[in-house]
């Protein structure tokens, strides 16, 4: 089924449910993401808005309903993954980098693997994103040696070593100490303005306020609320958004 | 006691017993190559999805770690031969360290690639990696790193064990012992000297091994 002809809608999602168990974790998921649209997703533990995103590039399954990314149909079953995965970058709370490569290998090997791309490009386009999130002269060092939020300006580069249409960020700054949050979301801010898809799972109302077109609010596996984040935190429709953001806000 | 000790006779024949140590080194090495390969097969049929490779891998490794070694040995020398497969001692014995490391190397393997977490996985995924290059590029040097110890102790028992082999004429060193031995009497001195050679063997091998580990697995870790 293609669908990329009849909109810019990047993402799709249509009645998706999905189950842990008997636990309902995603509950009549509908969600569409246009081209260049920023959605900040937040919610409270347990909400299924990192479940959400996972869905997205298959790394969890869903039970019943439909994925599109870019017109292609996500089965159930994970058919069209790997195709789905090549145009879609995750970044993860835990950053996720190979401990046995160098930062530039970290970035190099799917290019190589997934790509096929040669040695010399691989590594050049490696390097154009490491200058970008400005950690191209730790290439040489192993993500042991480096920051928490330096390995997570690299993760960010992997990602876009692939040329992804679309990026998913899983709480990138939840494992962060304070002082590293600001570099990472200062570097997702600049990639927002150059205008790649985004969907973000975290906290940081700040950079919610900054990039974000629509902030989504979920809870206990249902989307509750979908606003513009002027709206979105001035006037929350749902006693539940209001409760949420009594909480994260009022410290 | 009116034994008189006389190692002079040992030490006459050192290049049969160097011939001996050189048996054993190759023999054992060969093993280990061929045995960590084959581990890695067996381990991948006992992790994967499907129930008729785990039952296999895991029928084959209960049985090797639950027979004798020398029942082993003996049944690749002597039993083999009557489905028609006939090898000279050298073969049988490599053959038969390379099943039996296989085994104990499978489960050594496992509990690395068990360690591996699973954002590891995960981040191969959503590159768009498929499961063979995942394992091939990411999982298999941190997994191996994190039982690199364990494994070398398993090759350090395997060179060790291959002193058994030379019951089916596999010439390495136990084997030229025994020979010379039956040549010169001189009991009490070969095999004090033999087990010797073996624990210098053993110290050597794990040098080689850690210094491998060293160059192949010197990225930090926290």
């Amino acid at each position: 089924m293609d669908r990329s002809s009849m909109s810019d809608k990047t993402i799709e999602m249509i009645g998706v449910n999905k189950w842990f168990g008997p636990l309902h974790v995603l509950k009549d998921i509908d969600l569409t993401v246009a081209r260049g649209e920023h959605i900040v997703l937040c919610g409270p533990s347990g909400s299924g808005k990192s479940t959400l995103i996972r869905c997205i590039n298959h790394l969890e399954e869903i039970q019943k309903g439909a994925i599109f990314v870019n017109g292609t149909e996500l089965g159930p079953q994970g058919n069209n993954a790997d195709h789905i995965r090549r145009d879609v970058g995750m970044v993860f709370q835990q950053f996720n980098l190979f401990p046995h490569l160098t930062v530039l290998e970290n970035c190099m090997l799917a290019q190589r693997r997934v790509r096929k791309t040669s040695v010399a490009e691989a590594r050049d386009k490696a390097m154009r994103h490491l200058e970008r999130v400005h950690i191209a002269e730790q290439a040489a060092k192993y993500p042991a040696q480096l920051s928490g939020g330096q390995q997570q300006r690299v993760a960010i580069a992997r990602a876009l070593c692939m040329d992804p249409q679309v990026m998913l960020f899983d709480e990138p700054t939840s494992a962060l100490d304070p002082e590293m949050v600001k570099e990472v979301l200062d570097t997702m801010i600049s990639l927002a303005d150059d205008g790649i898809t985004m969907i973000c799972v975290t906290h940081e109302m700040g950079f919610a306020r900054a990039v974000a077109h629509r902030v989504i609010f979920m809870d206990r596996g249902e989307i509750i609320e979908s606003a513009a984040p002027e709206a979105f935190f001035s006037n929350p429709g749902h006693e539940r958004t209001r409760a949420f953001l009594g909480q994260i806000l009022n410290h | 006691m009116n034994y008189t000790f006389d190692f002079a006779p040992v030490f006459a024949a050192w290049p049969t017993l160097l011939e001996g140590i050189m048996g054993t080194l190759r023999m054992s090495s060969l093993s280990m190559v061929f045995g960590l390969g084959l581990g890695i097969i067996f381990m991948m049929m006992r992790m994967s999805g499907r129930p008729g490779l785990r039952t296999v891998a895991v029928g084959y490794i209960e049985l090797i770690r639950n027979t004798p070694i020398l029942v082993q040995v003996f049944f690749v020398f002597f039993g083999m031969p009557a489905i028609g497969i006939r090898l000279s001692g050298e073969q049988a014995a490599i053959l038969a360290m390379t099943l039996n490391c296989a085994a104990y190397a499978a489960e050594i393997v496992r509990g690395g690639v068990q360690s591996i977490r699973p954002g590891q996985i995960e981040a191969g995924r959503a590159l768009g990696m498929h499961t063979a290059d995942i394992y091939r590029f990411i999982v298999f040097r941190p997994a191996i790193r994190a039982v690199y110890p364990a494994l070398c102790s398993q090759f350090i028992l395997l060179m060790l064990n291959s002193s058994l082999v030379s019951s089916v004429s596999a010439e390495e060193l136990t084997y030229y012992a025994q020979t010379l031995d039956s040549q010169t009497f001189r009991s009490f001195e070969i095999y004090l000297t033999l087990g010797v050679i073996y624990l210098a063997l053993s110290q050597v091998l794990s040098a080689v091994l850690s210094l491998i580990g060293r160059v192949y697995f010197s990225y930090p870790t926290k």
